[in-house]
């Protein structure tokens, strides 16, 4: 049998040859900027007594008017039997509005500070040429705990998930306190280096799940404008998070934009790739030249 | 043949799914069993709603540990046996300052601290409790009153009563008692008390009260309550004494009195002799 290629450790060396590192880059770094920046400025208020904004993920008040609430939480809180009431409602349909316009899985990949750990791992695991398959385990499996997490609190009439929510547990515990925190948010990059390639984001988070239902109906989307000059290198398959969303816009007959709700508008696929197939467009806009 | 091996993959996903959400399922309703039981030394904030009703509500925003001017609330970590991410405050530790605005309940966007509490001094986040007076040197005779000081609702919430020391026979004991109806369960005099392990705790509510059935009418309480008695006659208590005795319920007890003169009627002599008549006369 032929040894394969790992695709991913020469992903994006065309393209910084052609657009330059900066270029091969550009998305990245500016995700990992936004991600840092939205911890920092949650930062500010405990570690400096800057009070820009208060609250974590789940809930904050910037600048004492601008509520906004993680509408997940809240509809389980809802399902667990708690009635909504306004103050974070209005939160709720805030986040809503955002993330409609933008696209709902952006806040895996913009904000979600869980993403820097399972893309370090996805990094090491590419490094270490580490072999690891989905072991049975698909991308909807998210579905089915989305669905768990609203039964589950129905059940109890708590909001059970938040118990064991890594994105929450990450982003409260960094804020608030984290204790052994660390451990579940370590197994977590375990699992995604060893068990489960991109195990915990594209695969088993409801957080995601929920984002993507979100992202369905969401504005802004990549577009394989230029699929013309595709390559068929491969790369971006290999370094899109849910490479299954791909290969319709890109190969497929019908409109070129990529609408399903599970991108995450990162743009990663924008920047590796080297005939620059990609790029960012609205769900509106049609292709007209093909 | 296709469609059949294509139903026969969805139908084993399907399962393979199902068996894995409720795995995974299982794991989380054992460990929210024991996630959820608070223990009585964690207090919530004022105006919390009661703990069921709270661990639907709160989603572990922690605004309300942010505008807590104090270093009281906190949100549970996994070290502490506290719902994940819940807030909460020990008493001994740091009890609650009751500021007079409220700023966690304020600051909550769910409502799992209730909007309606407006006066702090409403709030009843536990029931502060003498758990052992053996313990309470005040019990022994000794001048304390610190628990008493400290309450932000000094001589409401808890008050002193003077009881006399028996053991000395000529001093006088300050006992600090606790007023249901005031105390808010701050907390402050679990935090002062002077001993190594604090005598005086804040329980939750629950764990510090008990019920009546609501068959116990206390007489006096319904009298004062409809104008006159419920029970017909209303009679004052008499002690049917012999002759030549007398009892003082608040003194000797039953004591000889010396007879000057035998009346003709039993229940004149009786009568004459009632302590309760002397009272009247005073």
């Amino acid at each position: 049998m032929k040894k394969k290629i790992n695709i991913c450790q020469k992903t994006g060396l065309d393209a910084q040859k052609s657009k330059g590192w900066l270029g091969a880059n550009k998305y990245l770094i500016m995700r990992r900027i936004s991600q840092l920046s939205i911890l920092f400025v949650f930062l500010l208020g405990p570690w400096f007594g800057i009070w820009i904004v208060k609250g974590n993920l789940t809930s904050s008040l910037t600048l004492d008017t601008l509520p906004l609430t993680d509408p997940y939480v809240l509809l389980q809180s809802f399902f667990a039997g708690h009635s909504i009431i306004k103050d974070a409602l209005i939160g709720a349909l805030i986040v809503i509005v955002f993330y409609l316009v933008v696209g709902g899985r952006v806040f895996c990949s913009w904000v979600c500070p869980v993403n820097i750990v399972t893309d370090a791992a996805n990094w090491l695991r590419c490094k270490l040429g580490v072999q690891n398959k989905g072991g049975g385990i698909t991308s909807k499996t998210r579905y089915w705990l989305l669905a768990m997490s609203f039964i589950l609190a129905f059940v109890t009439g708590s909001v059970v998930w938040e118990l064991v929510n890594p994105v929450s547990i990450l982003h409260r515990g960094i804020i608030f306190g984290m204790s052994f925190g660390w451990g579940l948010i370590a197994l977590i990059f375990l699992f995604d280096l060893l068990v489960v390639n991109k195990g915990w984001c594209s695969r088993l988070c409801p957080v995601g799940a929920f984002y993507s239902l979100l992202g369905k109906g969401s504005l802004l989307r990549v577009s394989a404008k230029n699929r013309d000059d595709c390559t068929d290198c491969l790369e971006c398959f290999s370094v899109c998070p849910e490479s299954q969303i791909i290969r319709p816009a890109l190969k497929g007959q019908g409109s070129d934009i990529i609408l399903d709700g599970n991108c995450t508008n990162c743009g990663r696929c924008i920047d590796i790739c080297e005939p620059d197939v990609f790029s960012y467009t609205t769900r509106f806009k049609k292709n007209t030249t093909k | 043949m296709n469609k059949s091996v294509s139903r026969r993959e969805f139908l084993i996903n399907s399962a393979r799914l199902a068996t894995t959400t409720t795995l995974i399922a299982t794991g989380l309703l054992s460990y929210s069993k024991y996630s959820y039981s608070l223990p009585a030394k964690a207090i919530r904030p004022p105006g919390a709603l009661n703990e069921k009703a709270f661990n639907a509500a709160c989603i572990r925003c922690g605004l309300c540990v942010n505008d807590c001017p104090f270093p009281t609330l906190s949100l549970a970590t996994l070290k502490d046996d506290v719902a994940l991410g819940t807030p909460f405050f020990t008493a001994r530790e740091a009890g609650c300052e009751m500021c007079d605005d409220i700023p966690c309940v304020k600051a909550c966007p769910t409502g799992a601290l209730d909007k309606n509490l407006t006066d702090i001094n409403d709030a009843k986040m536990g029931l502060a409790r003498i758990v052992d007076t053996k313990g309470c040197i005040a019990y022994q005779g000794l001048r304390c009153e610190v628990c008493f000081n400290v309450c932000p609702i000094r001589g409401k919430a808890i008050t002193i009563e003077m009881r006399h020391n028996k053991r000395s026979g000529k001093h006088t004991m300050f006992i600090p008692i606790v007023n249901y109806d005031h105390c808010t369960g701050c907390g402050k005099c679990e935090q002062a008390c002077i001993m190594e392990e604090a005598v005086i705790k804040v329980l939750p509510t629950k764990l510090a009260m008990g019920k009546r059935q609501d068959h116990y009418k206390l007489g006096w309480e319904e009298k004062q309550k409809s104008g006159k008695s419920l029970v017909s006659p209303d009679i004052e208590h008499k002690y049917n004494l012999p002759e030549g005795k007398k009892y003082d319920l608040q003194g000797k007890g039953l004591t000889d009195v010396k007879v000057e003169s035998s009346l003709d009627n039993a229940l004149d002599t009786l009568n004459k002799f009632n302590p309760l008549f002397d009272i009247k006369s005073k």
